[in-house]
């Protein structure tokens, strides 16, 4: 380690601490991991304490503390990915690289890491090595990959599919990344010509014009939680505050979604103009993209979209020829935590520090980042802003539901034949989308990811929609083959027990204590009073502080009301007590230990 | 007079220390004498059950395989089975070695341990066929029978037995004043 | 009073001041709400989640939340019952909780809690996890297995210059207290002393001195756990 480098790179920042994130990322493309002997030097020149620094460091799953090995391979171990092979792949890349996962080669060459869903349920399983995404894997191709990194080939070289389509071909892209867009609404219209409402429409709007447009429009915020951009806008702008922050939420962590991937690989700059249209409307002379650190691969071409965008003055000074807007935008990448996408543990984060969800009030539109009125939005509703303001707000309400207006990406994958992204107006049912896909024989499907709603086919009727059933974006579809309680619940809930960031007593423990239960029942020793705590222990979550821990139990809650028979079907008939002691299992060590033949 | 109900009580891996207060309820013992009669206790020396019994107090965790016989029986011969200190609850002290490995713990009692070092010169394990087999950790009794009441305490206070016991004898509501439940 | 506001605390028509916590205007009514995180005068953490109480039929943490006009609380209920019930039962099954062997006992708030909501065992099942007792530092010991991850100590101890002597490390299931190894070296007598006084349970311990107090001397032996809080409301109701 060369203590140079470390302190240039902490320098670049200024010295910053809320930039800790970002120094660290650093640190670890120059590293390969986070050395020890780093932390006392980032402290002492961040002017904080290596404890400070530890407690950031040890949050997120991307950053190592030991050398991951020349090559990190963090395979997907989403419920999709479980569906489409991962544990075969898996056993071939352990198999083929001679260590197993959780663990790196005795040449330090290969290391093996297991990551949640990385945005890639239309191609998996898929894993993330070094950065770069591969899709598709098949135990051949993980036996070939480590075969040709032993034989020394470039992280390139490695991919044989070629590249993806759209901008995923792109020389800053270069990935083998498929797009998948099987169908096409304003949203993801290709007809969009960048700039277009920041040189002809703002000019001669104010900004609260803008926020009314919006307001009219009725939008709601497209991360899930819906709550109407317009108000949010508003808030921020008449929130008091030094400066002004706008942040667009591409964290996308919730299983099973991809959109904002597509969105970010074909449409940023659509995006980007949404996060200036919106700067505008509050008053910000910042926005920075917060975007999930397994979507780094897209790094060099975003930033180059955003040089051209000030090329073109669609950001800087002036921008648009309106005298003294000057807004620019920088990106922040996280580090691996599900919980950043929850907009008060994305400010945290990006603070440079832990990725905990804040109390509420204050809301971050009064006290956001840096302790400065901050509105975060979701990288789809930037995008509609744009169009709300190109076609307008009646036209956008003639679109959709009631509660609902305009269209949503939903992000499909799972059981059927056409997985991948497609753009619907709000409303329709459940039936209509897996006829559109292509699904036959559905058990089940997960609505809204593993956060949402798990429903029959007796709910297909229902709509997509606030009123009904709302989602981020996540669609995911099983047949009859997979059992709802191992293959899914189990999956989702082995998620949350990583993903909580362990603040509140609830969310810390109860996922936990599901998960055991789930596989007591799985493993044969249920009994009825075990669905009776499944049913109870899941209404602690209920005082949880975030969006993330208030839905954790989910997966367990909607797994009961809709298929309470496949639990009731597992636990044991005539017998009212078994915590599953096995006098046999319980001796055998002492008994080896002392030399004798159990005598059970 | 009614029936007086019939009392178990046992200590498992525990030490004896929840029987001891249960004594400290001083005379209310000659009370107790009038509303009960004891079965297999150590109270009595009684060894065997020879009776059905109403009530089983049971104190000590659960460490190795006789106390899972003895546990066992308990559920079979008593209708209410009520674990008594903080022991039969959680483990209690004997569970201070549940995270340490089982051949650690064999070793330390009879190979390195200060007062064994030089005593067991042939370094011999017990493993006789007629000694318990130590189990891989104590367990809370309800995780090997089902247990129906909970007694805290390290002793359970004295008041609190005769108070609990008084109810499950009579059927009679019992408010439990503050001072009573206490976890040492 | 100067800024006062008007709101309602389970049915009775009350003042509180601007800018206060529903917790702290709470307990001035003489009405307790259980906290186990909280230490008043510190930046709320919000993290055990006990103090949830109903704000206009919505739960919030009475920790963190500002009082404001017309609000409706209502701190007693039996679900409000079982969520405290559920958070001190899961911190008890969460570490190693042995009474018996512990310094603090007698003295502990989450002990105190669980007494004063007559917890007789937690119906969850004990995880017994593996967890160290942490004796680097010259002043502390850090025992692991007693930690309920309140941050108390994280929120009240630094150095002259504000900087971080406590702090967390990993997430979930794996989250722990660790102590700055610079910083905590050198840490005062009294900042140590301190760092077990807020601590709410036994798992810092300032060396050299324990078990002082005898059993039925010591702070919940006889008295529950916001008592204190609640006889002034009944002294006032019988005056």
């Amino acid at each position: 380690m060369d203590n140079a480098n470390i302190t240039g790179i902490i320098e670049k920042y200024n010295n910053d601490r809320t930039r800790l994130i970002d120094m660290l990322i650093d640190i670890q493309v120059l590293e390969g991991y986070i050395p020890d002997e780093t932390i006392p030097v980032i402290a002492r020149h961040t002017d904080t304490s290596e404890a400070y620094v530890e407690q950031t460091v040890s949050f997120y799953h991307f950053f190592h503390r030991n050398p991951p090995g020349k090559y990190a391979i963090f395979l997907n171990n989403s419920v999709v990915a479980q569906m489409m092979g991962r544990e075969k792949v898996a056993r071939a890349f352990e198999e083929e690289a001679g260590c197993r996962f959780g663990e790196v080669s005795e040449d330090r060459l290969i290391g093996l890491f297991p990551t949640a869903c990385i945005g890639m349920s239309d191609q998996e399983p898929a894993a993330l090595i070094n950065s770069r995404v591969f899709t598709r894997l098949t135990p051949f191709r993980a036996r070939e990959i480590i075969r040709y990194i032993k034989a020394g080939k470039s992280l390139e070289e490695l991919s044989t599919s070629g590249y993806g389509g759209g901008m995923n071909a792109s020389k800053l892209i270069r990935s083998e990344v498929r797009n998948n867009v099987h169908r096409r609404g304003p949203i993801l219209d290709e007809n969009y010509k960048a700039g277009d409402i920041l040189r002809k429409r703002i000019p001669h709007m104010s900004p609260e014009e803008v926020i009314w447009e919006i307001k009219l429009s009725q939008i709601r915020g497209r991360g899930g939680a819906g709550f109407p951009t317009g108000m949010k806008w508003e808030f921020c702008r008449s929130a008091k505050g030094e400066k002004k922050y706008i942040f667009c939420n591409a964290d996308e962590g919730e299983p099973g979604t991809f959109k904002d991937r597509v969105i970010l690989t074909e449409l940023p700059e659509l995006m980007f103009e949404g996060m200036v249209l919106a700067g505008y409307a509050i008053g910000a002379v910042e926005g920075i993209l917060y975007i999930r650190f397994e979507y780094k691969y897209l790094h060099k071409y975003l930033e180059h979209v955003l040089a051209e965008m000030r090329k073109k003055n669609l950001l800087g000074k002036d921008i648009a020829g309106i005298q003294g807007f000057d807004f620019d935008i920088r990106i922040q990448y996280g580090a691996g935590a599900y919980v950043c996408g929850e907009e008060s543990a994305l400010l945290e984060s990006a603070e440079g520090k832990r990725g905990e969800p804040r109390s509420r009030p204050p809301f971050p539109v009064e006290k956001g980042y840096l302790g400065m009125p901050t509105v975060v939005n979701n990288v789809e509703t930037l995008c509609t802003a744009v169009k709300i303001m190109k076609f307008g707000s009646e036209w956008y309400r003639s679109l959709g539901t009631k509660e609902s207006r305009g269209t949503k990406v939903l992000s499909i994958s799972g059981d059927c034949r056409y997985p991948g992204i497609y753009e619907m107006e709000w409303g329709y049912s459940v039936n209509d989308i897996l006829d559109m896909v292509g699904a036959d024989d559905v058990q089940a499907v997960q609505v809204g990811g593993p956060s949402g709603n798990l429903i029959g086919p007796e709910e297909f009727d229902r709509e997509i929609a606030y009123e009904d059933l709302a989602t981020g974006g996540s669609f995911m579809i099983f047949n009859h083959s997979r059992d709802l309680i191992r293959d899914v619940v189990l999956n989702f809930m082995n998620f949350f027990v990583e993903e909580s960031c362990g603040s509140c007593v609830p969310c810390r423990n109860v996922p936990y204590l599901l998960k055991q239960k789930l596989e007591k029942i799985l493993g044969g020793h249920g009994v009825w009073k075990d669905i009776d705590d499944l049913e109870q222990w899941t209404k602690i979550m209920s005082i949880n502080r975030c969006g993330l821990g208030q839905t954790a139990a989910n997966p367990v809650i909607t797994s009961l009301k809709h298929f309470r028979a496949l639990y009731e079907e597992k636990v044991q008939r005539g017998k009212s007590f078994d915590e599953g002691f096995d006098l046999e299992k319980a001796v055998a060590e002492s008994c080896k230990v002392v030399g004798r033949i159990p005598a059970v | 007079m009614s029936k007086r109900k019939i009392i178990a009580t046992t200590s498992l891996a525990g030490c004896f220390g929840c029987h001891m207060s249960f004594l400290d309820i001083d005379e209310r013992i000659l009370d107790l004498i009038q509303l009960v009669e004891f079965n297999k206790s150590p109270i009595d020396d009684i060894k065997k059950f020879s009776k059905h019994c109403d009530i089983g107090l049971i104190e000590g965790g659960v460490c190795n395989s006789d106390n899972v016989e003895v546990l066992k029986e308990f559920r079979k011969h008593c209708d209410i089975l009520v674990s008594f200190g903080e022991c039969a609850i959680m483990g209690g002290l004997p569970a201070l070695r549940n995270n340490i490995p089982i051949q650690e713990c064999i070793e330390e009692a009879y190979l390195y341990g200060p007062s064994v070092e030089e005593a067991n010169e042939k370094g011999i394990l017990p493993n006789d066929i007629e000694i318990p087999m130590l189990l891989d950790k104590v367990y809370p009794c309800h995780e090997v029978v089902k247990i129906d009441y909970f007694l805290p305490g390290c002793p359970p206070r004295a008041d609190l037995i005769w108070d609990i016991l008084y109810a499950l004898i009579t059927g009679e509501e019992v408010e439990l004043p503050y001072e009573v439940i206490k976890y040492d | 009073m100067k800024n006062t506001i008007e709101l309602t605390i389970n049915g009775e028509k009350t003042e509180a001041m601007q800018g206060e916590y529903i917790v702290d205007a709470a307990r001035r009514q003489g009405i307790y709400i259980p906290t186990l995180c909280n230490l008043p005068g510190i930046k709320p953490a919000g993290s055990c989640r006990i103090c949830t109480v109903f704000v206009n039929d919505r739960l919030m943490t009475s920790c963190t939340t500002p009082v404001g006009r017309g609000m409706e609380i209502v701190t007693e209920s039996k679900e409000l019952d079982d969520f405290r019930n559920s958070v001190v039962e899961l911190l008890l099954v969460e570490g190693n909780h042995l009474c018996p062997s512990c310094e603090k006992g007698g003295n502990c708030e989450l002990q105190a809690m669980g007494y004063r909501l007559k917890v007789m065992a937690p119906r969850f099942p004990y995880q017994f996890p593996d967890r160290e007792i942490d004796a680097n530092n010259p002043k502390l010991i850090k025992d692991h297995n007693r930690c309920i991850l309140c941050k108390r100590c994280i929120r009240t101890i630094f150095d002259e210059e504000g900087h971080h002597i406590f702090a967390f490390r990993y997430r979930g299931h794996d989250l722990q207290i660790i102590i700055d190894p610079t910083y905590g070296k050198n840490m005062t007598d009294e900042q140590a002393q301190k760092a077990m006084d807020n601590c709410p349970v036994g798992a810092l311990l300032y060396r050299g001195i324990g078990f002082s107090t005898p059993i039925g001397k010591r702070k919940y032996d006889k008295k529950p756990i916001g008592s204190e809080i609640e006889n002034k409301r009944r002294k006032e109701v019988l005056s």
